[in-house]
């Protein structure tokens, strides 16, 4: 019952909080268009990697399925865009993701560790490959178009998005709902054993996690107005989140926000001139966190703010 | 045509095993699940193609060049980086989570540096590509030496496992690692070599997909996925599971393929998702 004792004593400036997002949000009246297009960019990682934490960080489960979540929510956009209006898209592109998920999650119950991981990313690329099979030979194209929005309203509604997201991971971190995912993190069956329904619990979060996933999807295909099933489906997608929640630190609320935020940027300036440097500096610098931080930049950032006077979590 | 199917599978199969074998032995072995594996084939490919078209050096030639070299690059990497993950690591559990994110570190790295040097253009050569007739059915033959090879790579692999003190050594240690320590095996020298060796299939492998088919250097990804559904669908770290499940999954690719090609990859995610829902442990698992 050790981790029922978890709580922060934090202080936490609420007002802070909403002048920085009354700015975020008021951004497009007094900035030129590229900085409002690339802070997109880099909400759209935040919100991936924030997500999925909130899932695969307290429980340990590493799940490799983000493209298939983002890219149903891509689909749903193409499919739907031209009959319903933008705000319902990006609903249905969350709903669809979260029955995807649901279901998912029911037939993953009995995988664990490297079975999970793996099965994530293989139903992930089905998808991927069936869709290019369906749309080449039943539909006859392989693309699809989307309907353009501009790129301010983009931008409010991924603002938005990003705000429910790490409202929805604060309250489920709280909750008893997160103490239950964290005690299956712990160890399941002793978690199973005090009374949490394990199966439950995971597959609403992972359903959860993905609701957002597939709502960032919806509103992004917007952006890129022509879609495949390999770009909507890109594996990249997959594994970028897992990586810059590693590099950030999983175990601060803020570490995933920082990490994503990070690399999202270096991935703004240098992709364009130098697409394979980045990968290799982003290669270099995961061996280098998994080697020497393995709780994440945030980790290292808390340890120098305390000057090591002892651990924050010590006295309940 | 029916035997055209089989031996195109055989063929398949044959390369499937040998990029599976050194996969399975990482993971069986060591409890690295190397996602950069795939890249240390890209390595002996483009270092066969560069050999050959620069210095006319036989990809067969590069075999030997390429298997060794990488076996070095392994057991370095095993050595410094995996090695020190692991004694860091509180639990085996633990370390195969960050020797998997560590393997997705060294993908990134050798892809790029990869791409750096050779560009991301599709390369090949043509090598031995006169046609032969087997049983009425007509390859090139390259697949034909390199069936030869794949098939004489892990038969000669698998009589080093059984036979040799080395060989004996890395079974011990996939079977328990603790007691095989107190029987006297330098269990950090002996996961080095595993890994080692599994880069050394690998280096075995990419010269004769080199010789087979177009390269280019993000094409690792593609047969890492193929090893690892080998290897599940073989059972996690059984070697002969991983050589029995490479010829299987090459045959069905090849039925497959002849009644429509789009979808062989589908067929392999098919089984791989049915076979981790029915029976995770694989056809040889315990």
């Amino acid at each position: 019952m050790k981790c029922l004792n978890v709580i922060t004593k934090r202080p936490f400036t609420v007002v802070g909080i909403l002048l920085i997002l009354i700015l975020l949000a008021l951004l497009p009246l007094y900035t030129k268009p590229y900085p409002v297009i690339s802070l997109t960019n880099i909400l759209m990682y935040i919100i991936l990697t924030v997500s999925w934490v909130i899932f695969s960080g307290p429980t340990h489960y590493i799940s490799l399925a983000s493209a298939a979540f983002f890219g149903v929510g891509i689909y749903t956009s193409a499919l739907l865009g031209k009959t319903l209006p933008l705000p319902a898209v990006v609903i249905s592109g969350g709903l669809a993701s979260f029955l995807l998920a649901i279901l998912i999650g029911l037939l993953t119950l009995r995988l664990r560790g490297m079975y999970f991981i793996i099965f994530t990313f293989s139903v992930s690329e089905l998808i991927r490959h069936f869709l290019l099979w369906w749309e080449t030979n039943m539909t006859g194209t392989v693309g699809r178009w989307v309907v353009m929005v501009s790129h301010t309203t983009v931008y409010h509604i991924i603002l938005t998005i990003f705000v429910v997201t790490m409202l929805i991971a604060y309250i489920i971190r709280r909750s008893r709902f997160g103490l239950a995912l964290r005690c299956i993190g712990e160890q399941e069956e002793a978690a199973i054993h005090i009374g949490i329904n394990a199966t439950m619990v995971k597959t609403l979060t992972f359903a959860i996690s993905a609701t957002f996933m597939g709502a960032v999807g919806a509103i992004m295909a917007t952006r890129w107005t022509y879609i495949d099933p390999r770009i909507a489906f890109d594996p990249h997608i997959s594994f970028m989140p897992v990586l810059m929640a590693i590099f950030g630190g999983t175990l601060h609320p803020y570490g995933p926000v920082l990490g994503a935020a990070i690399f999202a940027y270096l991935e703004e300036i240098l992709t364009t001139k130098f697409p394979y440097y980045y990968m290799l500096l982003f290669g270099t610098i995961l061996i280098v966190v998994i080697l020497f931080l393995p709780q994440g930049l945030f980790g290292l950032i808390q340890k120098w703010w305390k000057g090591g006077s002892g651990q924050e979590n010590a006295n309940p | 045509m029916f035997e055209g199917i089989v031996i195109a599978g055989l063929i398949m199969g044959g390369i499937y095993s040998l990029i599976a074998v050194g996969l399975s032995l990482q993971y069986g072995v060591g409890r690295v699940l190397n996602i950069s594996h795939g890249e240390f084939i890209m390595l002996g490919a483009f270092a066969t193609w560069s050999l050959y078209t620069l210095l006319g050096v036989s990809p067969l030639l590069s075999l030997i060049i390429c298997g060794p070299f990488l076996f070095f690059l392994g057991f370095l990497i095993h050595r410094t980086l995996f090695q020190y993950l692991r004694d860091k690591s509180e639990s085996i559990g633990a370390f195969a989570d960050s020797s998997l994110l560590a393997s997705f570190g060294l993908l990134f790295i050798i892809q790029n540096i990869a791409l750096l040097i050779w560009k991301a253009d599709l390369r090949g050569y043509s090598y031995l590509n006169s046609p032969v007739s087997i049983l009425g059915a007509i390859f090139t033959a390259n697949r034909i030496v390199a069936l030869f090879f794949a098939v004489s790579i892990s038969l000669v692999f698998y009589l080093f496992l059984t036979y040799t003190r080395i060989g004996k050594a890395i079974r011990a240690s996939a079977e328990d690692p603790i007691t095989a320590q107190v029987m006297g095996v330098n269990i950090h020298r002996m996961l080095a070599i595993c890994f080692g060796l599994g880069a050394l299939m690998a280096g075995f492998a990419g010269p004769l997909i080199s010789m087979m088919y177009e390269i280019q250097p993000t094409m690792g990804i593609e047969y890492t996925i193929i090893a690892i559904i080998v290897v599940v669908l073989g059972g996690l770290g059984s070697i002969t599971g991983s050589l029995i499940g490479g010829f299987s999954l090459g045959l069905i690719g090849s039925i497959v393929t002849y009644f429509n090609p789009g979808l062989s990859l589908i067929a392999y995610y098919v089984i791989f998702i049915l076979l981790l829902l029915i029976r995770p442990t694989g056809i040889l698992g315990k």
